[in-house]
């Protein structure tokens, strides 16, 4: 039972799921979503069987999954394993895969308006939020094949080498996305991530989780591999140790304006020098909420050296 | 290869370099070095003594005679240092158009190649390495540093498209002991082209050099505070890092001391940028030039006696070639010269340090018990002072701690691969990721290594060079940041 509804099951409340709202002419029970966690490219629930519930305004209540310390490693398993994958395709593939995941996303746009309605939204604020997380991809799958020639350079030494800088992805990095922006600043913040060849394992926003289960199901249909990006439901406080002091993840991007958070990710990421990002901000139709400096922040300088002469 | 190799060697004419070949000494003279008895701190353009009046003892290591003694900084000199550069970036530094503050930067590259020779005997006396390195490398690529990074001044807004680039405030910084003056260059240069001031902590084993440098940069009239030179050890630095008044942390040193830094900046907003150690793999497959790839094998591990981040200390051969390369390398180690650093013959110095020695010694020790097998050339080497034989280790694998662990010394251990895919796994099983080099003739190749290693810097068929222009710095525990190049200049800005 994935969604509890206060009323009785036979009334002929509708609750529509994927294809805009439905009219009901003759009482008919609703197909109900279960919220699952994703990873891999695969939706399990959590290991851990446990869940909390998120009330809607609907009145449902929808059991999310309460993703555990487990969870949260062998999201990092198959995403260390999917880092390569993804690194290693060409920049335009890439940027078409970012753009594919727009195409998904703007087509199943009703049902993401309806959900981020359920979760406190108006309408307009649904529509808003909905347009300009695939403008948001799209800004993204531009850049993929063009951060590159703008953050590179050749480097004109004294000695006889030909010597260039170009950026790297960092690796696997761990997303907390943004509380208050389930959708938009979610994928403010995982798209300049991808667009810069890394893998992630993602906790969602917490009380408003559903945008971003329902995103996985975008990224599921949009060529992305599996396990390129894993997404979890679950607590911040609770996995928090856990994601901060994981010695195998490059980076750690942390939404938060919690100072006592911020400062337990900072000495856990001293742990194995983990490059730590965090953010407050929370207006993602500002300017600043999209830059290639934010790619920057989850790539690497690789500087190489060869001689020059016969 | 059998444990008498290096007894057959000798009996073959033509590999006895010592009693066949001998150098006259060509000493370079130590009377240039000017080095005062005693040094205070340099805060706000001035030379002050130290609140608690303590002062340490600097040494050459290749003879452990007193060069000088030099004032130790407590909380109180550092307080006043940050206090200093905090009112000289507020009052100057950042007001100062950028054109005219370039010109103090370019003032400081052309003193620098004017005492260029000064400064390289002061960091070979002190630090222990060859004349040879410290007047060829250390000092001109210090004063390119300052020259590359003055001509940013007025140029930040073309490096980052977009963005208004805007400096930190204060940088308090902290060096290391393998290169002095350069590593203070490094930090230094581009601190101040892009408009901070500067709270430098220099090694406590070297700190000579950074103090001739204060006397540059007063003499180049930088306006007081501007930079400024505490001397001392672990808790002046952990004074300076700690210090709230800081924006800015730049560290070069230790992954250990690297972690306990990140960590004590956890959610105090100080930028940080760190420069940590490393242990390089340096492959050579079987089509690449034998005898150059054995000349940079030796440069990526003798050079400045392995204390170098960067140093290769890892060797992988392809089967195929090992014995060649091996017997080689062999050969190659019976000619370096080991000695005094000031004879301009010396190929390896002096140990910086008595306790960077027992640290190396007691490498040696853990790597012929792990069951390796341990080659030193037969040189002698001087009675006096702290010296290391050029050492290399046979039949190593990837879980012996010499092959695992920064040893930061004349130490190599040598393993051998078949495969392109092995030895990309073998190269990258580390948690540094400073540095790599790949000796192969066929292009497609180089470019598979140089783009599957996990090093921020990747040396193709050289290895151990180093320009301003090219930025440096690591991936994973090697730690954060770049500096040299455009991209230097980002860990000292703020984009607006």
């Amino acid at each position: 039972m994935a969604v509890k509804s206060k009323t009785p099951a036979t009334e002929p409340k509708i609750v529509s799921n994927g294809n805009g709202s439905a009219k009901a002419t003759e009482p008919r029970i609703a197909v109900w979503k279960t919220y699952k966690i994703y990873i891999g490219g695969a939706f399990p629930r959590t290991e851990s069987g446990r869940y909390y519930p998120i009330t809607l305004s609907n009145g449902n209540v929808v059991n999310v999954c309460l993703s555990s310390r487990k969870d949260f490693r062998n999201a990092m398993t198959v995403a260390r394993e999917a880092a390569h994958k993804w690194a290693s395709k060409s920049a335009l593939i890439r940027g078409q895969i970012l753009y594919r995941m727009a195409e998904m996303l703007e087509t199943r746009g009703a049902q993401f308006r309806e959900e981020l309605q359920w979760m406190g939204m108006t309408e307009a604020q649904a529509r808003t939020e909905v347009e300009q997380a695939v403008d948001r991809l799209i800004y993204y799958a531009g850049w993929a094949d063009k951060y590159q020639q703008v953050f590179s350079s050749v480097n004109p030494v004294a000695s006889s080498h030909f010597n260039f800088s170009a950026l790297e992805p960092t690796g696997v990095v761990a997303v907390v996305a943004p509380e208050e922006s389930p959708l938009l600043g979610l994928v403010s913040v995982i798209a300049p991530v991808l667009a810069g060849g890394n893998s992630c394992v993602v906790l969602a926003s917490e009380s408003r989780a559903l945008s971003a289960v329902t995103l996985a199901e975008v990224l599921s249909t949009s060529d992305l591999p599996g396990g390129v990006v894993n997404m979890l439901t679950g607590n911040l406080k609770e996995l928090l140790p856990h994601i901060g002091g994981h010695m195998d993840l490059n980076a750690f991007y942390l939404h938060t304006s919690d100072a006592a958070h911020i400062k337990t990710a900072g000495e856990l990421a001293a742990l194995n020098v983990k490059r730590l990002i965090t953010e407050s901000q929370t207006n993602w139709s500002s300017p600043d909420a999209q830059s290639p400096y934010r790619i920057l922040d989850f790539c690497e300088t690789k500087t190489t050296w060869h001689p020059i002469g016969i | 290869m059998s444990k008498k190799h290096s007894k057959e060697q000798k009996a073959e004419p033509t590999l006895d370099f010592n009693s066949k070949l001998k150098y006259a000494a060509a000493p370079e003279s130590a009377s240039i070095a000017n080095i005062k008895k005693q040094y205070d701190l340099y805060i706000n353009g001035a030379w002050v003594k130290p609140a608690k009046g303590q002062y340490f003892e600097t040494h050459s290591p290749a003879n452990e005679q007193l060069l000088s003694k030099v004032a130790m900084a407590g909380a109180e000199d550092v307080d006043k240092a940050v206090k200093a550069a905090r009112t000289a970036y507020e009052k100057v530094w950042s007001k100062m158009p950028a054109k005219e503050r370039a010109k103090y930067i370019f003032r400081i590259a052309r003193i620098i190649q004017e005492r260029a020779r000064e400064l390289a005997v002061v960091e070979s006396l002190d630090g222990g390495k060859p004349i040879r390195e410290s007047r060829d490398i250390d000092i001109p690529l210090a004063a390119n540093h300052f020259f590359y990074y003055a001509g940013w001044a007025d140029k930040l807004e073309y490096a980052f498209p977009g963005r208004k680039p805007e400096p930190l405030g204060v940088a308090g910084q902290i060096i290391p002991w393998n290169f002095p003056l350069l590593m203070a260059a490094w930090k230094i240069a581009p601190a101040l082209a892009t408009g901070n001031t500067v709270v430098l902590k220099p090694a406590e084993t070297t700190p000579l050099t950074a103090l001739k440098l204060a006397e540059i940069i007063h003499d180049a009239g930088l306006p007081p505070g501007v930079v400024n030179i505490v001397t001392g050890a672990g808790a002046t630095g952990a004074a300076l890092v700690n210090h709230p008044d800081i924006d800015k942390v730049a560290f070069t040193g230790s992954t250990e001391v690297g972690k306990i830094i990140q960590k004590a900046l956890a959610g105090t907003g100080k930028k940080l940028t760190l420069e940590l150690g490393g242990k390089a793999a340096n492959i050579i497959f079987e089509d690449a030039a034998i005898d150059q790839a054995v000349e940079g094998v030796v440069n990526g591990i003798f050079f400045n006696q392995g204390h170098v981040c960067c140093a290769g200390s890892r060797l992988f051969v392809q089967e195929s070639v090992a014995n060649k390369v091996i017997r080689k390398l062999k050969d190659r180690m019976e000619s370096l010269v080991v000695g005094d650093p000031l004879d301009k013959n010396t190929d390896v110095g002096a140990i910086n340090s008595a306790e960077q020695l027992k640290k190396i010694q007691e490498y040696l020790k853990i790597g012929v018990n792990e069951g390796a097998e341990m080659f030193q050339p037969s040189c002698s080497i001087p009675s006096k002072g702290y010296f290391c034989k050029p050492t290399l280790f046979l039949h190593t694998s990837q879980s012996h701690r010499i092959v695992q662990e920064e040893i930061f010394g004349p130490v190599l251990a040598i393993q051998t691969f078949r495969t392109v895919e092995e030895v990309i796994e073998k190269a990258n099983n580390t948690p540094f990721g400073l540095s790599a080099g790949v000796w192969t003739d066929k292009g497609s190749r180089i470019f598979t290594l140089t783009t599957q290693m996990k090093a921020g810097v990747v040396w193709a068929n050289t290895y151990n060079k180093f320009d301003p222009v090219s930025p440096f710095g690591g991936y994973k525990e090697s730690g954060f940041g770049r500096e040299g190049g455009l991209h230097g200049l980002l860990p000292y800005l703020k984009l607006a």
